[in-house]
C-alpha cells in the first residue's frame, strides 16, 4: 500500500470533524497541564538551560562518554552490544532470544524498537512480543502503530478500546468504563509478566560514570517485566547518555512535567546489575544518529528526551493525528529526525508545520525545532525532494517578489479580482479557501497609503 | 571493523566542538517552604495516602490485623512486627498473590512525592511492584526539597537496582481518564515517622 503524504492523511483524519475536535482539545489539555507544572517552578527556564547545556556538552564528547559507559556497564556484569542500524539491532535481539531458547517475552515502551521495526522483524521469525504499556497493548491488538510517543492510543476513543478488548480479551460488550477496561488489561498482562522469560525495555537515561541506566514509567510495566524475566534487554539510541548521576536531578524534574504535567513519573528505576544467574543486556544503537551528529544545523535534535511536549502543543499535530506522519516518532521532533533517515520518504514532514515556534518554546532541552523544520525545507528543495508544483510556485513567487514594479501590478490585479470576481480565488481548487473565507480586499496597498500620507 | 568501532569512529568524526558542562548552582533552585506539608500534599494529588506515626511499632498492629484477615503480607520493616523471609531470586509466580508489601523508604522528595527505595530495602526487586498495596515507611528527617537534593543524599547506583517511587501505579491511556492501578501496586500508603 502506498503511504499517504502527511497532508493527504491529515485530510482523511479531518473527515471525522467531531473526533478531530476531541483530539485537538484533549492534547491541548495535556499541554495546559504541562504549563501549570512548569509555571510552578520559578527556576524552570534555568532548568531548561542546564538540560540543554548538559546535552550539548555530552554530544561534544559523545564517543568518550559512550566508551566510559560501556566500560562501567561491562564491569557491572552487563552485556553491551552495538548496532549500526535497525537491521543490526533486530539481529542482535533475535540472537539473544534464540541462544537462550526463549519463547515468551514482554516489552515495555521503547520508541527505538518501533523505529527499528523490531516487532515486525520478530513476527516474521515466528516470535511474538507482547507490548505491556496499556496504550501500546491496545494499538498492538488493533495492528496499528502508536500515534504518540507518550500517549500511544491517543487517537482512540473508549468505545474503540472497549470493542478491541471485547474481541481479544473477552470483556463485556458495550462496557466503556476505563477503570473496568484497565483492570481487564491488568489481569491479561499479569499472566504475561509472570510467564515472561525475557523482557525488553527502553532507556530514558544512561549514565556514563556508573554504567547504569534509568527507565521511567507510570504503569510499572517496565519493572514488572524486567524483574520477572531471566533476561532483560534494554535498547537505547546512543544519544540517551548523560555524564553523571547528579544530572538526573535536572532531567527527571523536566521530563514528566513536560510530558504530562506530573511532578515526576511514578516509577523511576535505576538499573545497574543483573541478579546472580540472570542476564542484563544493553543494545546501543546508531541508526543514522552519527550522520545527524555531523549535520551542524540538525545535530541539536539528538538532545531530545522524548517527552512529547512538542506534539501536544503543535496545532498541526493536534489536528492531523500521529498516524498522518507515517513514522515511529511523529510530531514536530519526528519531522526533524526522520528526514535524516530517509529524505525521500519523509520529505513531506518538515512541511507539516506552521512554523509557529510553539514546539521550540516548550522543549525542555531547548531544541530549535521550528528553525530546523525550516532548514530541512531548504535542504529538501535543494536535493530535489519537493513536488514540481511547489517548486514552480516558489519560482514564480521569487520572480514576482524580486521585481517591485511587477509586485505592485500583481497586487493591484489581486485586489481587483478579489473585489469583482472572488470566485476566481475562492473555489474548490484553491486549498487556501478551504474552511476559510478570503478577506475583503483593501482599497489600496500600504505603499499607496504611505506615499499619500507622507506627502500630506 | 566491529559495529562498536564503526560507531565510535563515526561519532568522533562528526562530533561538534567542545562545549562545557554547566555549573549547577543550587542557589537558583527553590525548594518547597514546608517540606512535610508539600510532600504530603503532592502525594495526595498523585493518589497516595500519608499517615503520620509517632513510632513504627504502631504499624505492627495494622499489619497483624491484615494477616489475621487472611491477607498475604510481606513486611521487611524492622519494628513493624514480624519480618518475612524473602528470597531475592524468587520468581514472579511465587509473589503474584501478595496483598501488602511493607518496605522502608530512604530519601523522600517534597516537590514531587518521590521516595527512594534501594534494592537492600526491597528483598526482591519485584516486591514494590507486584503487590496489590504498597506501604512505605519513611522518616520525616529524610524529606528533602527537590530531586537535586535527593541525588546529593543518595548514591543512586551503589546497588544493583533502586527506584524513586512516586505514588501508586497509574495510566491515562484510555481517553486520558486517570485510572489508578495499571500494572504495579494499586495503592500506596506512606507512613511518616
Amino acid at each position: 500500500m502506498k503511504t499517504l503524504t502527511h497532508a493527504a492523511a491529515a485530510e482523511v483524519f479531518n473527515q471525522d470533524a467531531e473526533r478531530t475536535r476531541w483530539h485537538d482539545e484533549t492534547l491541548w489539555f495535556v499541554r495546559q497541564k504541562r504549563d501549570r507544572a512548569a509555571q510552578n517552578l520559578p527556576e524552570w527556564e534555568t532548568l531548561r538551560s542546564w538540560a540543554s547545556q548538559i546535552k550539548d556538552h555530552t554530544l561534544s564528547r559523545l564517543d568518550e562518554y559512550l566508551s566510559e559507559f560501556e566500560r562501567n556497564a561491562l564491569a557491572n556484569g552487563v552485556k553491551v552490544h552495538w548496532a549500526v542500524d535497525a537491521a543490526d539491532h533486530n539481529r542482535i535481539i533475535h540472537e539473544i532470544i534464540r541462544s537462550n531458547g526463549i519463547s515468551r517475552m514482554v516489552k515495555s515502551k521503547s520508541m527505538l524498537t518501533e523505529e527499528c521495526g523490531l516487532n515486525e522483524y520478530l513476527h516474521e521469525k515466528g516470535i511474538e512480543v507482547i507490548d505491556t504499556d496499556l496504550g501500546e497493548r491496545i494499538v498492538q491488538l488493533r495492528h496499528e502503530p502508536p500515534s504518540h510517543i507518550v500517549l500511544p492510543a491517543i487517537h482512540l476513543k473508549r468505545e474503540d478500546v472497549s470493542e478491541t478488548f471485547h474481541e481479544h480479551l473477552h470483556t463485556e460488550k458495550g462496557n466503556y468504563d476505563p477503570q473496568y477496561l484497565t483492570e481487564a488489561a491488568r489481569l491479561h498482562l499479569r499472566e504475561r509478566f509472570v510467564a515472561a522469560e525475557l523482557a525488553i525495555t527502553g532507556v530514558n537515561f544512561a549514565i556514563a560514570e556508573t554504567g547504569g541506566f534509568v527507565v521511567c514509567t507510570n504503569e510499572g510495566n517496565a519493572d514488572m517485566g524486567a524483574h520477572a524475566a531471566r533476561v532483560h534487554i534494554a535498547c537505547m539510541g546512543f544519544e540517551k547518555i548523560i555524564p553523571k548521576a547528579e544530572h538526573l536531578g535536572v532531567f527527571l524534574r523536566l521530563l514528566a512535567r513536560s510530558a504530562t504535567g506530573q511532578p515526576v513519573t511514578t516509577y523511576n528505576s535505576h538499573f545497574k546489575q543483573p541478579l546472580p544467574g540472570r542476564e542484563m543486556h544493553i543494545v546501543i544503537v546508531d541508526n543514522g544518529r552519527s550522520r545527524q551528529l555531523g549535520r551542524a544545523d540538525f545535530r541539536n535534535s539528538l538532545k531530545c528526551i522524548r517527552c512529547g511536549a512538542c506534539f501536544n502543543t503543535c496545532p498541526v499535530y493536534r489536528r492531523s493525528g500521529g498516524h498522518s506522519y507515517h513514522t515511529a516518532v511523529a510530531g514536530p521532533i519526528g519531522s526533524i529526525l526522520t528526514p535524516n533517515l530517509d529524505m525521500r520518504k519523509h520529505a513531506d514532514l518538515p512541511f507539516a508545520s506552521t512554523l509557529c515556534g510553539s514546539c521550540t518554546n516548550v522543549c525542555p532541552v531547548k531544541i530549535d525545532i521550528h528553525d530546523q523544520l525550516w532548514k530541512w525545507r531548504q535542504v529538501l528543495a535543494e536535493e530535489g525532494h519537493v513536488s514540481a508544483s511547489k517548486r514552480l510556485s516558489m519560482k514564480v513567487a521569487a520572480f514576482v517578489l524580486s521585481r517591485p514594479g511587477l509586485y505592485r501590478t500583481a497586487g493591484r490585479i489581486g485586489r481587483a479580482v478579489l473585489k469583482t470576481m472572488p470566485w476566481l480565488a475562492e473555489n474548490r481548487w484553491n486549498p487556501w479557501s478551504k474552511a476559510r473565507s478570503l478577506p475583503t480586499p483593501p482599497a489600496e496597498s500600504f505603499r499607496e497609503w504611505y506615499l499619500r500620507n507622507r506627502k500630506s | 571493523m566491529s559495529s562498536r568501532d564503526y560507531i565510535l569512529k563515526a561519532i568522533a568524526a562528526n562530533r561538534p566542538p567542545a562545549q562545557p558542562l554547566p555549573e549547577i548552582d543550587l542557589s537558583m533552585v527553590t525548594a518547597p517552604a514546608d517540606l512535610l506539608e508539600s510532600f504530603r500534599t503532592v502525594l495526595g494529588n498523585i493518589g497516595a495516602a500519608t499517615v503520620l506515626l509517632s513510632s513504627v511499632e504502631e504499624l505492627g498492629a495494622e499489619l497483624a490485623e491484615a494477616r489475621a484477615q487472611g491477607l498475604r503480607v510481606i513486611n521487611l520493616v524492622p519494628g513493624a512486627g514480624e519480618i518475612d523471609p524473602v528470597d531475592p531470586s524468587a520468581e514472579a509466580s511465587l509473589l503474584e498473590d501478595i496483598d501488602i508489601t511493607c518496605l522502608s523508604g530512604s530519601i523522600c522528595v517534597a516537590e514531587n512525592g518521590a521516595i527512594w527505595v534501594p534494592e537492600r530495602f526491597m528483598g526482591n526487586r519485584l516486591l514494590p511492584f507486584i503487590c496489590t498495596r504498597l506501604m512505605l515507611v519513611v522518616e520525616r528527617a529524610n524529606i528533602v526539597g527537590t530531586m537535586h537534593d535527593a541525588y546529593g543524599r543518595i548514591e543512586a547506583f551503589a546497588e544493583g537496582f533502586g527506584a524513586f517511587i512516586a505514588g501508586p501505579s497509574k495510566t491515562a491511556d484510555i481517553e486520558q481518564s486517570l485510572v489508578i492501578g495499571a500494572h504495579g501496586a494499586k495503592g500506596l500508603t506512606v507512613y511518616i515517622i
